[in-house]
């Protein structure tokens, strides 16, 4: 039954209990500001307590020995008047010390050898003592109170017996003002403690209250909205959420643009495609015209579904998926595969494909994306050269900044550079700016056939391996490179990466 | 040959069985990963197109991992609208023997039928040389024949000759060439295959009077021997 249940295990609604039980079982506190406090309350007191416990076990030392070696001093001197002028000289003394006595905290016994007190202020032969040369701590009764007190007893010659003790409630008073300490220090700590509690609950709850804003103000749409810094250690997760959140803007950003392109840049092929199928349908007057017709329109769908394609696979390059196919990879053969395919139609264009291919170290990276890539760059130069002119597919290593007193040749290079270059139109610096946008199209490459995503394509997987993409112009022709840096753990290379270069 | 067509959409299933059946195959259909499955297991297919995603809880996968899991190694070829390398490499790696992605061409898909049909009946002797009509290739030396007159090929152009003689008589496609000849998974946009093949022809077929390979339109390329 319910009611049968500890109050702590009510708190957990019951498809949570297992888990809440699972957690802490006994502990019903959740809130991580006033554990903290509590532990922390905790761990002082009890360094408190020890620290006053070795106050106290050090000073009640110190005490005792300060008593025991006044008791023996003032013994030996006692027993020095014994020598002189025996029991009269030593009762005399005693009685002189007990007058001068102004704490009053020595107490003294002489007796004969009957037991007989002769002087001293204690009223009898305690029955503890019955050894001699033996320290006893002993409660006695003096006036109207008890106190404790440290004796020693000592033998004298002719049976007479010696009695030197010490008062000791100094003790007493110093371990009540300890214990006394101990219980206002435990008061303090537990109200500090509590208040702590509550202050550093505040302080957590407004240091995750400023994420928690921020995170719901993006869940409800405001993508804008970031985590103010405040230079204490959350600031650790606001920056990361900060990147992550400028990241998915980043993301937005680029389906909005593909959103935008689909809509502007598909109507126009699917538009062709359907005029000439209605066109076809009510114009057509023999089987062959509707057969020409419908195999334009063919044309025009493949079309679309080849800017899918690209379009898909850039936005999948872009969302950084598909580093998982990231391998060491010999780029020098697949270079020479690449210029052996594209030699052939580079020639039957009436081009000449140069090759200028410096061997280069291995990379880490897609070679299916970077096989793409360069296709896409070579398909483009192609299709831009005029008839006779010449093509260049240029690789080299770059060297790495070389440190005083290192040739660059000693150095591991940092990256590779890829470009080819032809002897084409070329680009003005306005459209560079724009090329590697999706769908962009220089003005006069409307004319020729292409979707306008090759280079966007490109440069995604540029970005992918943390590269650089450049276009300059060549004049005559356009030159477009990639860099590809050349660190074996790309993660550790910076994330932001320009993604586009101008005119260098 | 026999076929098994898995396929939920009606249009598409319709299609592709009219297009096979006038390639004169034999073709079973089912609609659903079920159906599919059942006749999968209990007759026996030269070939299985299956489309991946599939309604009633069983997709194409399931049932090509099943198929696989009973030692049943009929080819199949994977028919998707699912285009990323990712996708791709998964259901070749679930056993698939081949990918297409939707949308396709009808030649693309009976071209890349015809050749998994042709490679489950002659995989099983390796082969030093290959003869189609007057012409003959040896695979160890390398060497092209043909009519008795020796014939020099770059070892790219003597692989893509390879790969036509292979599949002598059936239609190969130019992307299947980029595949399976250069192993490239990209679209080119220009002719690049095109200018391949006709400098193969420039050798193969130009000295002599006939010839072997021909272009079928809109769909690629057959090389088919001569009648003599």
């Amino acid at each position: 039954m319910a009611e049968d249940r500890p109050p702590s295990r009510r708190r957990f609604p019951p498809w949570r209990r297992k888990q809440g039980e699972g957690r802490r079982r006994h502990w019903p506190i959740r809130s991580a500001g006033i554990n903290f406090a509590l532990g922390y309350g905790v761990l002082f007191l009890i360094s408190a307590t020890l620290f006053l416990s070795f106050i106290w076990w050090s000073s009640t030392n110190l005490l005792n020995r300060h008593v025991r070696a006044f008791i023996e001093t003032d013994a030996q001197e006692l027993q020095k008047r014994w020598t002189y002028g025996g029991a009269p000289a030593l009762g005399d003394a005693i009685t002189d010390r007990l007058e001068q006595n102004i704490d009053d905290d020595a107490l003294y016994l002489l007796t004969d050898r009957h037991g007989r007190r002769l002087a001293g202020n204690l009223p009898g032969w305690p029955v503890a003592i019955k050894r001699m040369d033996h320290f006893y701590e002993l409660t006695i009764r003096r006036y109207t109170f008890t106190t404790p007190a440290e004796f020693k007893a000592y033998d004298l010659p002719h049976g007479f017996r010696l009695i030197v003790g010490h008062d000791i409630r100094g003790r007493t008073l110093l371990s009540t003002v300890i214990t006394r300490t101990v219980i206002w220090c435990a008061v303090m700590i537990a109200l500090l403690a509590v208040g702590g509690a509550l202050v550093v609950r505040d302080l957590f709850r407004r240091m995750v209250g400023s994420i928690a804003r921020t995170a719901s103000a993006v869940a409800s749409g405001d993508l804008n909205h970031r985590i103010a810094l405040t230079g204490s250690e959350t600031d650790l997760v606001a920056e990361t959420v900060n990147t992550m959140l400028d990241r998915i803007n980043r993301l937005m950003e680029g389906v909005r643009q593909v959103s935008n392109a689909i809509a502007h840049d598909l109507r126009t092929p699917i538009t062709r495609a359907r005029n000439q199928l209605e066109e076809a349908l009510f114009s057509a007057t023999s089987p062959e015209e509707l057969r020409t017709a419908v195999d334009r329109a063919i044309g025009d769908l493949d079309h679309i579904t080849g800017i899918f394609e690209a379009l898909l696979r850039i936005a999948q390059i872009e969302a950084g998926s598909r580093r998982s196919a990231f391998t060491m990879m010999d780029l020098n053969q697949l270079l020479a595969n690449m210029a052996e395919l594209y030699e052939a139609s580079a020639e039957e264009a009436g081009l000449n494909l140069h090759l200028d291919i410096v061997p280069l170290p291995p990379l880490f990276g897609d070679e299916r994306m970077l096989q793409q890539a360069l296709a896409n760059l070579l398909d483009n130069a192609i299709k831009f050269s005029p008839p006779d002119s010449a093509l260049t597919l240029r690789a080299r290593p770059v060297p790495a900044i070389a440190p005083p007193g290192h040739s660059p040749s000693e150095c591991s290079p940092a990256g590779l550079e890829i470009s080819v270059q032809d002897q084409g139109p070329g680009m003005n610096d306005a459209d560079i700016l724009r090329a590697h946008e999706r769908f962009f199209r220089a003005e006069s490459a409307r004319n020729t056939p292409g979707s306008g995503l090759g280079l966007s394509l490109v440069q995604a997987v540029t970005s992918l391996h943390h590269g650089r993409l450049t276009l300059t112009k060549a004049n005559p022709g356009l030159k477009v490179t990639l860099f590809l840096p050349l660190t074996q753990d790309a993660e550790q290379t910076t994330r932001k990466a320009p993604l586009t270069e101008g005119p260098s | 040959m026999r076929i098994l067509l898995v396929e939920d959409d009606p249009t598409v299933r319709s299609f592709v069985l009219k297009g096979l059946k006038e390639a004169g195959h034999n073709v079973d259909q089912a609609d659903n990963g079920k159906d599919g499955l059942y006749l999968a297991i209990g007759e026996k297919y030269d070939i299985i197109i299956l489309d991946r995603m599939l309604p009633g809880g069983i997709d194409g996968l399931n049932i090509l991992e099943t198929l696989r899991g009973q030692k049943n190694n009929t080819p199949v070829l994977l028919l998707s609208a699912l285009s990323e390398v990712d996708d791709r490499v998964d259901g070749l790696r679930a056993g698939g023997d081949d990918y297409v992605t939707k949308p396709f061409a009808f030649s693309e898909l009976l071209a890349r039928v015809e050749a998994l049909g042709r490679r489950g009946h002659n995989e099983s002797a390796p082969e030093t040389s290959l003869t189609v009509g007057d012409l003959s290739l040896d695979l160890l030396s390398r060497e092209v024949r043909r009519g008795g007159q020796k014939i020099d090929l770059q070892p790219r152009e003597f692989r893509l000759l390879e790969f036509l003689v292979r599949h002598a008589g059936q239609v190969v496609t130019r992307t299947m060439l980029l595949e399976k000849v250069w192993d490239y998974h990209f679209d080119p946009q220009t002719n690049v295959i095109d200018v391949h093949v006709s400098r193969l022809r420039q050798k193969v077929d130009k000295p002599f009077e006939t010839a072997i390979i021909h272009t079928v339109r809109n769909a690629g390329y057959i090389l088919r021997p001569t009648q003599d």
